[in-house]
């Protein structure tokens, strides 16, 4: 039987990495900025995660001597650190510099996956545990601390930790702010024609920065939602996977919105698991078939896209090109 | 004009890109209550000069002071805060934004459209523009992102206004609108200074004219006490006579047959409405119209680069036989054995692969050739030197890359590598625009060889004054449709002029 | 001058030619400056004397004949890679999908292995191999080139994407298929009969992969810059309205190029499987799809310069490996390296493109 109740939320768990990614990765590219590298920035945010409460619950004589405040916010501050770093990195080398997006992004992503594995992995190993993960349920306790409720009401809307709320409130500002505000419209005019917007007295390489560095920290927070709410604090190599590549295949999902990301995430994050949801008795072989399919809705979803064509459903228009003023 | 103050004055402007010097100690004066003509050839430097009054460039050496006051220009929004407002050739406009969030870009405070599009309209009321504040830029015709641009400068209170070649895009009907705006904004104490290189419209709008060649500076003068010859002079550095020459057509006989050609663009816009018309070998047949009328469509219909609705276009080979272009792609055009050659408007976007050498552009026509997998090197390379040579082609060598060079250059090397197959039918598109008179007239003069050796001629100009004197018949297009075909010789300028806004009766069938 | 005038301090100005040597020592000083900042990276975590890690590293590669026979299996796979998504690249087509074409290829030939163990014998097999890992790495390449030769569908999502249903199919058959059951995994495929592996020349197992990526290599390089295939594809490349123009049917080359890219992906399948491992994980192309990208990039899509900077590529990689071994530091400490060394690769472009000018040197100049 198809167990609704439970399914939903859990789609939602999954889905939240996936929206903090994917508003992160929008922000970035309305500024012109293709950041390929957002699956290593996921790895990094969740890492800085990882070591600042690590470092947190090391420093304290006992576990009942922990504070709230600070097991919350040691982590946030250090995977909002980690995640700006690579930000910032891209930045100027694709700013700055104006070095080739892809390129830049891809290596970023090696870079972003190997620190975050190198750290986990030193990690694991100076807390001489004997299963390949390090857990932190001390602090992870605070990030999935949810109202106590047991409702089907509550179960649905209220059994999240902060960082899934404050997801969607991100998605939903970004997409304001986008639409409604001079910033946003400046940042839309940068992505669309850079010259255009120099020419106006914007400050195109500021907005970059502040756009692209901005996304950076939101797409980490996705990282760490990852490892200390739906993973309760469990860092294993490699467990995040290649959700940072399903956050930027949910951009175009969501041709460009945050708001639409909502509940686009959440969609992805049920197709995500819901190989464990269909019925398949006996035949292991077939999970791994069904877990094609967010894979393939998104490869439906680009080709649909494309073949309508839409003026307002297009990319930016100057994305994945660096911009230089004395271009002749 | 000896008791005013300079609005702005630039010293010893100096700029250069790479090994090229756009501008070379340039002095230039600009006063309030005055139009200023900068006049000058294309690569004179004059845009150039100016991007730096705005903001765009930054000078390598020089100075420039704003009512007395030395000043540095570091971006445009510096440009901005001085009052200094440029509208440029290649509009500054973002498509997916409306016009009122174009006016306001970049601006501070908070975003409230519904006062900007209030300000937009007192604005276009105090000086008799017409714009919709909620349209979007990709719905608007040329001359609708011009007004967007003009209101956008003074919405932010310019009061130096420069406008980059404002007409070329413009119906006369609107350049008149167009000039008599830009006095009122004189007349308001305004400094304004429009880059042309229009003899007449400097002579028919400026005060003072200002004159750049091989940017350098080479004098100004109030326009009354000048005229088009000495202005002329003073752009090219010698004297130059402006007649084109015009040999009579021999043996002229049908060789392309349009009929009720009709054109719809992706959007579904109709560009071109049952056009008809022939075109004959030894001929040329100039193609006037406002930029936007259909004429990008007909060449490229007949190029086989164009879907074409409805309609015939017939090649009349010397026997009488016909071929129907319609439904070809360009190389099965070829495979007909209709030798057509195509010089299209963009040159480096179209015609020539901008970042390839010489030899590998002149291969774009001829790499087909042979059975061959493999491509063959040498005759392209030959064909290279040739058109160097022949043409006269400024370049460091064969294996240079072509964007390398400059416009005349580069359009030298578009033409000789078209006329090189000895085609029968040459299609050109603004075949001078952005070239310098020099190299103009070395392409008036290849296309008129072309002619005498029989090759029936399409040329589309934007110069109504060079289209009256090359052409041996002019078909007018408006809208789309023709809206008449006369003879060059002792065709009127308002005529066709006339013509090209507005259609002329039922002609368009005929 | 009676008010000072704030100048910027320098600005950016775009290069006009650069000789190709000027460039190249610019991108020579960048790697040397990326291997010392990866010394002191090293030398940080380790506490090791930075030479001894250069030595490590240099061990790694040339330690033994083995590792040396390892690295140079490793290039050349790379290089392969790097070979089959260059056509595209030279297209502006951004392939990323080279996992997943080497997954179907690799699929392919172990399905061949596998199905037809009981039926044909060995040469048939290694035929059929053949025949069907390119086909399949070329179907899994002309799928995105088919829907952005259409559509203008966004390629570099769509090939990403495939890698991940590849990846998939690869999982199903490796449950559909695993020995011993339960297992998840398929193991050495024919391990006893050896049917369905390639052949090992001159008694080197990794030679015949070696032999037949130089052939790929001289391939790639004449069909791109001698043949009118390749010719087409720089023009589609530059300027889609350019190649228009001529008559040259873009969606065509598109496609065309894309079976050809997917092609010898599938062909590096081929090898990975029937020669170097004989079975086949969802791993086996570890992550050469993403690394090729740069490859081939950083020897700006020239395939004689790509043997170069893949060598460079998996020097490093299993020089830092070889660290990770020795001071017992995790194994993705050479993706760390590797991050690092790229860094100051993409970043040195920057100097070979533009130049920097102070104001005030101008002046005085001037």
């Amino acid at each position: 039987m198809f167990d609704i109740l439970s399914f939903i939320p859990r789609a939602i768990v999954q889905g939240v990495p996936l929206l903090l990614g994917s508003t992160g990765e929008t922000l970035t590219e309305k500024s012109g900025n293709l950041n390929l590298g957002i699956p290593g920035v996921m790895y990094v945010g969740a890492i800085g995660g990882v070591i600042g409460a690590f470092f947190y619950e090391q420093s304290l004589p006992s576990p009942e001597a922990i504070v709230p405040a600070l097991a919350v916010l040691i982590p946030l501050l250090c995977s909002l650190l980690g995640s700006l770093l690579m930000g910032l990195l891209y930045c100027f080398l694709t700013v700055t510099l104006r070095a080739n997006q892809n390129v830049t992004g891809l290596a970023l992503t090696t870079f972003g996956v190997g620190i975050g594995n190198f750290f986990g992995g030193s990690l694991i190993k100076l807390a001489g545990a004997d299963v390949p993960s390090l857990a932190l349920s001390a602090t992870s306790g605070y990030f999935s601390k949810s109202l106590p409720v047991s409702s089907a009401f509550g179960k649905l809307f209220l059994s999240y930790g902060f960082l899934a709320y404050l997801a969607v409130i991100i998605a939903l500002a970004a997409s304001y702010i986008l639409n409604h505000t001079r910033t946003g419209l400046h940042l839309r005019a940068v992505g669309e024609s850079p010259s255009t917007a120099d020419a106006a007295g914007i400050n195109v390489n500021r907005y970059k920065y502040v756009a692209t560095c901005t996304g950076s920290m939101i797409a980490g927070l996705g990282g760490l939602y990852y490892v200390m709410d739906y993973a309760s604090g469990v860092w294993s190599n490699n467990g995040f996977g290649d959700r940072g590549w399903l956050a930027i295949a949910l951009v175009i999902f969501t041709i460009w919105r945050p708001n639409v990301g909502v509940l686009s995430s959440f969609l992805f994050g049920g197709l995500y698991i819901l190989h464990m949801y269909i019925p398949s008795g006996m035949n292991l072989a077939v999970k791994e078939l069904y877990k094609m399919i967010p894979y393939v809705v998104t490869i439906v979803v680009l080709i649909i896209t494309s073949m309508r064509n839409k003026r307002e459903n297009q990319p930016p228009a100057a994305l994945g090109l660096a911009y230089f003023r004395e271009e002749r | 004009m000896d008791n005013k103050t300079a609005a702005v004055k630039m010293r010893n402007i100096t700029k250069t890109f790479g090994p090229v010097v756009a501008n070379d100690k340039v002095w230039l004066d600009i006063y309030r209550g005055e139009i200023l003509a900068l006049l000058g050839e294309n690569g004179s430097g004059k845009t150039t000069l100016m991007n730096m009054l705005s903001g765009i460039y930054f000078p390598d050496e020089g100075e420039i002071t704003i009512d007395g006051k030395e000043v540095v220009i570091r971006s445009p929004k510096d440009a901005f805060d001085l009052g200094i407002g440029m509208i440029h050739q290649h509009f500054k406009l973002v498509d997916v934004l409306t016009a009122a969030e174009n006016i306001v870009l970049g601006l501070e405070g908070k975003l409230d459209l519904k006062a900007a599009a209030e300000k937009i309209r007192s604005i276009c009321d105090a000086y008799g523009f017409e714009v919709d504040p909620n349209q979007k830029i990709y719905d608007m015709s040329v001359s609708q992102k011009q007004t967007v641009e003009i209101v956008k400068v003074l919405y932010r209170g310019a009061d130096i206004l420069i406008l980059d070649e404002p007409t070329a895009v413009l119906t006369p009907q609107e350049t008149d609108k167009l000039f008599a705006v830009l006095r009122n904004m004189r007349d308001d104490g305004k400094a304004i200074v429009i880059i042309t290189h229009k003899m007449h419209e400097v002579e028919e709008l400026s005060d003072r004219v200002a004159i750049l060649r091989h940017g350098q500076f080479i004098g100004d003068m109030p326009t009354k006490k000048t005229n088009a010859q000495e202005m002329t002079n003073m752009m090219v550095g010698h004297a130059v006579t402006l007649n084109i020459d015009r040999p009579e057509p021999k043996d002229a006989r049908p060789r392309i047959e349009v009929k009720n050609l009709t054109v719809r663009s992706i959007d579904g816009i109709l560009k071109l409405d049952g056009v008809s018309f022939t075109a004959n070998s030894g001929e040329i047949l100039g193609i006037a119209g406002i930029s936007g009328c259909g004429q990008k469509e007909l060449l490229e219909s007949i190029a086989g680069l164009q879907p074409v609705e409805s309609g015939s276009i017939e090649y009349i080979e010397d026997d009488g036989r016909r071929e129907q272009l319609i439904g070809k792609d360009p190389l099965s055009i070829a495979q007909m054995g209709v030798a057509l050659s195509f010089v299209p408007e963009d040159r480096l976007g179209m015609g020539l692969v901008a970042n390839m050498d010489l030899a590998d552009n002149m291969m774009l026509r001829s790499y087909r050739r042979g059975k061959s997998f493999f491509t063959d090197r040498k005759s392209p390379k030959q064909l290279a030197e040739d058109v160097v040579r022949r043409l006269d082609v400024n370049t460091p060598g064969i294996s240079t890359p072509v964007r390398r060079l400059s416009g005349g250059n580069v359009q030298k090397v578009l033409v000789g590598r078209e006329i090189s197959s000895a085609p029968t039918v040459l299609l050109t598109a603004y075949a001078v625009r952005g070239l310098d008179i020099h190299s103009s007239y070395t392409i008036y003069d290849l296309i008129n060889k072309q002619k005498a050796a029989g090759v029936a001629v399409l040329f589309v100009g934007e110069d109504l004054d060079v289209l009256l004197e090359l052409s041996d018949r002019i078909l007018v297009l408006c809208g789309g449709k023709v809206s008449g075909i006369v003879p060059g010789r002792g065709a009127k300028k308002r005529d066709v002029g006339m013509m090209m806004t507005k259609l002329g009766g039922d002609r368009q069938h005929a | 001058m009676r008010e000072t005038v704030h100048n910027p301090l320098f600005h950016v100005v775009r290069r006009g030619v650069i000789p190709a040597w000027r460039a190249w020592l610019i991108r020579g000083g960048a790697i040397l400056l990326s291997l010392v900042a990866c010394g002191l990276v090293t030398t940080a975590v380790t506490g090791e004397n930075p030479l001894a890690v250069y030595v490590t590293v240099f061990n790694g590669s040339f330690g033994t004949s083995r590792k040396f026979w390892t690295l140079l299996q490793n290039v050349a796979m790379l290089l392969c890679i790097a070979l089959a998504v260059t056509p595209a690249f030279k297209m502006r087509f951004w392939n990323i999908g080279g996992e997943g074409q080497v997954l179907m290829g690799g699929l392919a030939a172990a399905a061949c292995m596998i199905c037809f163990r009981n039926s044909l014998p060995n040469g048939a097999i290694i035929a059929l191999m053949v025949v069907s890992s390119i086909l399949a790495g070329a179907v899994w390449g002309g799928i995105p080139g088919f829907f952005k030769a259409k559509w203008n569908t966004n390629e570099t999502l769509f090939t990403l994407m495939m890698n991940y249903v590849a990846t998939q199919l690869v999982a199903y058959f490796c449950v559909v298929w695993e020995s011993p059951k339960g297992s998840g995994q398929i193991g050495v495929i024919n391990q006893s009969t050896e049917l369905g592996w390639l052949p090992v020349i001159g008694g080197q197992r990794y030679l015949l992969n070696v032999l037949v990526v130089l052939a790929v290599l001289a391939f790639v390089y004449i069909y791109l810059n001698y043949t009118k295939h390749g010719y087409e594809i720089s023009v589609v490349g530059e300027s889609e309205r350019t190649a228009r123009y001529v008559g040259i049917k873009v969606e065509k080359v598109i496609i065309r190029t894309m079976l050809l890219s997917g092609a010898i992906c599938g062909l590096a399948g081929l090898l990975l499987v029937g020669s170097t491992n004989h079975t086949l994980t969802t791993t086996i192309a570890a992550g050469r799809g993403f690394t090729a990208v740069m490859v081939s990039w950083l020897a700006k899509f020239n395939p004689i310069w790509m043997v170069a900077t893949s060598f460079l590529l998996v020097f490093l990689e299993r020089g830092a490996g070889e660290i990770s071994t020795n001071f017992g530091l995790n194994q993705s400490f050479s993706d760390i390296l590797t991050g690092v060394i790229l860094f100051f690769i993409i970043g040195s472009e920057f100097f070979i493109n533009y130049r920097i000018c102070f104001r005030r040197s101008t002046e005085r100049e001037g």
